[in-house]
């Protein structure tokens, strides 16, 4: 192909920025609909930084309801973040799957619900922190 | 000289297995063949009581039983999904990254060489640990060969705390003189034998062959990992993937098979395959096997072992000329009230396409070629056996059984994990 002839100037010699320009408007006036194209919204790229690192889960119960977490939510549970005490957290306890909202508390970390009725759990040596809550899911109807 | 690692998954399954399961964690566990047939993964607590790669199922199960085993079907969708997150997770640590197995990944690190590569690649398993929670080892060489070593001495020796640095030239020593000539990768059994007769049974002997001696053993493998021992790199592609003596589509069936229909569905999908296969490692094949047989592990039945042995010629990578094959074959086997259990295709005699010796009267191959062109394309697109001759049958009967799989956590909305609000 024929280098591109720009105002008669070969397109090597375009100064760099406006090569950048050229090279997404092919040949002919540049279309008026250029500056408005653009993907469609992502949704999951948006509720997911790390896809590598994240999980998705599904919620059981209603101890987070006062945190907006409902039965039946999916949360986005991620890996590649450091978990710090205000976050909502997946922790391991004694086998079972927990989300809580870790705390820090008289010196020591806790597992705390957020809603009536539930009791906070102290973070032990044997209690693991899975991953961090970064985002929920919920549909009201197909 | 480079400087390449291979990073392996410890366990892989049961670490994939136990990242969703913490029932799993401390307690030893098995993970099963396609079929629920042999044990391919141990968590070492398994290993520890004895359970071999291999072992059938079925024939260990009391002693399984009895030490609290815990088995799992295997999970393929699982462990494909925790692979590309593996892999995902090394990728800023390397200038090159090729994916070797579904636990193995080799790295090139030669943009790094000159930091401190033990830390590198700590850091490196710190950030798979942390995001897919499975545990790895890392073995750092000048070529693939001794990369792979260094991978294995990383697993077997504490001392080297998972990352095994081999590019020190003592130390490289130390381990070749002490590392098993069979346990050499792309020495295989034929080969380790013929070394043993030598007096040869160190990776160390290995590298100090001759090199005319090692082509007088009749390898150009041998005579490539002899340099790969030395630290040159022998065009290790080759060295990885040498052509495949034979390959083989195996399975068992869900439920016993006791018609010829049925059968003929199963074999059908096998030969379809099998020609995949051998299409995508750019091979033909001149021989083609095909056998089913009863549960020889069931005294009190009767048994029956057909295997039919046909020679391709011309030598094919078709399906549908394996498909033929494959069938004539079942049909010649087969014997009435029998109830089958597994059944396979085997091909041998496998030639580099290019190398495929002509014969007269072939008909357009260049037409055929193209059509499997296209269906591997279809199948690859839209999901395996999207195109399928109408042989091969749309009833999955005999599909594998998998009794005890876990879901697939990571791939199924309706199946992710649940976490407890409670």
């Amino acid at each position: 192909m024929p280098p591109l002839i720009l105002h008669d100037m070969p397109f090597q010699m375009v100064p760099s920025e406006a090569r950048l320009l050229v090279e997404t408007t092919p040949a002919g006036f540049p279309s008026p609909a250029q500056d408005d194209m653009e993907e469609p919204i992502d949704l999951a790229a948006w509720l997911i930084d790390h896809p590598a690192a994240s999980y998705l889960m599904r919620v059981a119960g209603h101890s987070m309801a006062d945190a907006g977490i409902s039965d039946g939510d999916l949360v986005v549970v991620s890996r590649a973040v450091e978990p710090r005490p205000g976050d909502i957290v997946i922790a391991l306890v004694d086998g079972d799957r927990t989300m809580k909202r870790l705390r820090r508390s008289g010196g020591r970390l806790w597992l705390v619900p957020e809603a009536e009725g539930y009791q906070r759990i102290a973070v032990t040596e044997t209690t693991e922190i899975w991953g961090v809550v970064v985002a929920l899911a919920r549909r009201y109807r197909r | 000289m480079s400087t390449i690692a291979l990073i392996d998954c410890n366990n892989y399954y049961v670490s994939c297995e136990r990242a969703f399961d913490s029932s799993l964690h401390g307690v030893p566990v098995v993970v099963a063949s396609n079929n629920d047939g042999c044990a391919i993964a141990r968590s070492s607590e398994a290993k520890a009581l004895g359970v071999k790669m291999g072992d059938p199922i079925h024939l260990i199960r009391d002693r399984l039983t009895k030490h609290g085993v815990v088995v799992r079907s295997s999970n393929y969708t699982l462990y494909g999904d925790m692979q590309r997150r593996v892999v995902a997770a090394v990728e800023e640590f390397a200038s090159e990254v090729e994916i070797y197995s579904i636990d193995e990944t080799f790295l090139d690190l030669e943009p790094f060489a000159n930091r401190d590569l033990v830390a590198h690649a700590n850091a490196m398993r710190d950030q798979v640990r942390r995001w897919t929670t499975i545990p790895t080892c890392v073995g750092i060489a000048p070529t693939k060969t001794l990369a792979k070593l260094a991978n294995a001495a990383a697993k077997k020796n504490p001392l080297f705390d998972g990352v095994a640095d081999l590019r020190d030239p003592v130390l490289r020593t130390w381990v070749l003189d002490r590392f098993p000539a069979a346990d050499v990768w792309g020495v295989g059994r034929a080969t380790a034998a013929k070394l043993a007769e030598l007096g040869i049974t160190t990776a160390g002997q290995i590298r100090d062959m001759q090199m005319k001696q090692a082509r007088g053993l009749g390898t150009v493998v041998l005579e490539r990992l002899v340099a790969e021992l030395q630290g040159v790199a022998a065009s290790a592609v080759e060295v990885i993937e040498p052509q495949r003596k034979g390959m083989a589509v195996t399975r068992s069936f869900g439920t016993p098979v006791d018609d010829l229909d049925t059968l003929m569905g199963a074999v059908s999908q096998y030969a379809m395959r099998a020609g995949e296969k051998l299409r995508s490692h750019g091979l033909v094949a001149g021989q083609l096997t095909v056998f089913f047989q009863t549960n020889r592990f069931r005294s009190d039945a009767r048994q029956y072992q057909a295997l039919r042995r046909m020679t391709l010629h011309p030598m094919t990578a078709d399906s549908l000329e394996l498909l033929a094959a494959a069938r004539r074959g079942a049909e010649a086997a087969w014997r009435d009230g029998f109830a089958y259990t597994k059944a396979g295709i085997m091909l041998d005699d496998l030639v580099s396409a290019d190398l495929r010796p002509r014969t007269l009267f072939e008909g357009n191959v260049e037409r055929r070629d193209r059509l499997m062109t296209a269906l591997d394309e279809v199948n690859g697109r839209f999901g395996k056996f999207t195109a399928v001759p109408a042989a091969q049958g749309f009833r999955r009967e005999w599909r594998m059984r998998a009794e005890n799989r876990s879901p697939a956590w990571t791939t199924r909305i309706e199946e992710v994990p649940v976490v407890q609000a409670r």
